[in-house]
């Protein structure tokens, strides 16, 4: 990178930046005592969640990264092993903590396919609802999230205070407000309360008026447009080199949407668009982010507006303390907030499970992929690159 | 789909077609041909997106299955390839090559499990575990109760379940 452009046209001094070698990653002679080894994380503001950042710097440039966790690893594909299918759930939403609803659904979807069960209309429904006010609730943290990072807190504490709106309603549908355990295997758990339509409404309307004010606080802010645009690109051909999903790579122009692409649930039967953009750089993520949050609450209007107001919410299954599923595997996937968020499950006939993997977004997010982005980045860049990768350390490590 | 397996019956030695769906199927290769399969995938087919790599170990047959899960992103459809390794010497082709995450796979499973991938990068490096002296835990084999029985210092819980007792025994274990 000896002859660096940047967009602004300024050329920094490289003499004295270390060659590259044939996979254009520098050569480092640690010995020399020209390179300084700087660990972030893993208690670090500027990490998402229990990971932690190993990087070699040249001045404050990055010539090299690794990812470094198992500060959270709980084993609960281990643990899981070794329980019932059914309670199994209780530990597999713990898997991604900030959006347990992705989990529920495809540990849920994966017994449902194995042990062929039909869930009823009602429930589908009902499991559509909760996927989306989790990924509302996600994207209300994440969007404005991106700001904060740069110290421009205010919109992520507006953020929170409206996340806060969506767990009360997660609250009165499921009595949970992070962990739901809402959707089990063979449905739901509950019907919506009375009221529920219209105090989610409320809470939708004020959801549109934020967006409508981020935009301003935001993505028109000169600062945050000068530290986003142009910074953290991912390349096109890196999207299927790293396996890169959901806006990560529709900001690089893949239309992919697991919702579009491989439907479930009910989402072949509401009507949204994908959106994508061309420039692939922080700031283009987190326009898609923040169309994803209209997005979002148009769904969650289609979705209350469709639902049948009667009917079944559980499929009649066996009883679960003795469920022994049938010998087979699969792998379900759908789409979190992240991208594809996918569970490859295994069963040997018996009452418990004989392998569970979970595929998260973040598992080549945060690992390859950033060790990839933060070479040649700026050391104050590392944790806006991070954030806008839209990492969750939980989901590597299980 | 149907087109795809009978051109890869036609290549390759594959058996136990499963169809998961219209747009999934399992298939079982051999060793030798799996990571010439995957790469006929990935440059004929048009499978440019590598889902998982995962293994369940089939300890009562002293084996270890490979499940390789490629998604073609254009006619979407997916493939999960199955590859059997002998347990007692779990040693299988890297695919690092091919998709640059492959090597995570590949790197946790070697703690994991304790498979070998030669010339993968970083392998030996600890990914989750760090100071890992014992067998690899996800096996089938690794007894997590009897680990931690051995390994972490047994804490005496209460004798009693009832607060009101146990906080009368605390503060006044002389009043009867």
């Amino acid at each position: 990178m000896k002859n660096n452009k940047n967009i602004f046209g300024w050329q920094a001094d490289r003499s004295k930046y270390p060659d590259l070698d044939d996979n254009g990653k520098p050569i480092v002679d640690l010995t020399s005592h020209k390179y300084t080894k700087v660990w972030q994380g893993p208690n670090h503001p500027g990490i998402t969640g229990n990971m932690s950042l190993e990087l070699t710097l040249s001045g404050d440039e990055i010539v090299d990264a690794k990812t470094h966790v198992g500060y959270l690893h709980r084993g609960f594909e281990k643990l899981i092993e070794r329980r019932i299918y059914f309670k199994g759930l209780a530990t597999c939403i713990r898997m991604c903590v900030p959006e347990s609803d992705s989990n529920e659904y495809v540990y849920s979807a994966s017994i449902e396919k194995l042990a062929k069960i039909e869930v009823p209309e009602l429930a589908l429904w009902m499991r559509t609802l909760s996927l989306e006010m989790s990924r509302l609730q996600m994207l209300l943290r994440t969007v404005p999230g991106q700001a904060s990072t740069l110290s421009l807190g205010l919109g992520g504490q507006w953020g929170m205070y409206l996340r806060d709106l969506i767990l009360d309603r997660f609250e009165e549908l499921t009595g949970g407000r992070i962990y739901h355990m809402f959707i089990v295997p063979g449905g739901v758990r509950g019907y919506l309360p009375d009221g529920f339509k219209e105090r989610m409404e409320e809470n939708l309307k004020l959801i549109e008026e934020f967006v409508l004010k981020i935009e301003d606080l935001i993505f028109n802010n000169a600062i945050f447009k000068k530290r986003t645009v142009g910074v953290g690109v991912i390349e096109k051909s890196w999207v299927s080199e790293y396996g890169i999903v959901g806006p990560n790579a529709r900001g690089a122009g893949f239309k992919r949407d697991v919702r579009k692409d491989y439907p479930y649930l009910k989402y072949n039967e509401l009507d949204f668009d994908v959106t994508i953009g061309h420039d692939s750089d922080i700031y283009t993520r987190n326009q898609i982010r923040k169309q994803d949050l209209i997005t979002t609450v148009d769904l969650i209007r289609q979705i209350m507006a469709k639902m049948p107001n009667k009917g079944d919410i559980r499929a009649v299954t066996p009883n679960v303390l003795h469920w022994e599923i049938e010998k087979g595997e699969t792998y379900q996937r759908s789409e979190s907030s992240r991208g594809e968020y996918g569970l490859y499950m295994v069963s040997d006939g018996t009452k418990y499970p004989r392998r569970i993997n979970l595929r998260g977004p973040s598992y080549t997010h945060a690992v390859s992929l950033l060790e990839r982005m933060l070479l040649n980045a700026n050391i104050a860049d590392v944790h806006n690159i991070m954030v806008s990768l839209q990492t969750c350390p939980p989901e590597i490590e299980r | 789909m149907q087109k795809i397996i009978d051109k890869l019956n036609t290549i390759f030695e594959i058996s136990d077609i499963i169809e998961d769906s219209s747009n999934f199927s399992f298939l079982t290769c051999k060793k030798e041909q799996a990571i010439s399969m995957i790469t006929h995938l990935r440059d004929i087919e048009g499978f440019s997106h590598f889902v998982i790599l995962s293994v369940v170990d089939w300890i009562e047959d002293e084996k270890f299955q490979l499940t390789y899960i490629l998604n073609n992103p254009d006619k979407k459809i997916d493939i999960a390839i199955r590859v059997f390794i002998d347990r007692n010497n779990p040693i299988m082709d890297s695919a690092h090559h091919l998709w640059q995450h492959v090597a995570t796979y590949q790197r946790e499973l070697k703690e994991m499990f304790g498979i070998e991938f030669p010339n993968s990068p970083r392998l030996n490096e600890s990914f989750i575990l760090e100071g890992w002296d014992n067998i690899p835990p996800m096996r089938r084999d690794f007894d997590t109760n009897k680990y931690s029985e051995e390994t972490f210092f047994p804490r005496e819980g209460r004798t009693t379940n009832d607060p009101s007792e146990y906080m009368k025994n605390k503060l006044y274990p002389d009043e009867k």
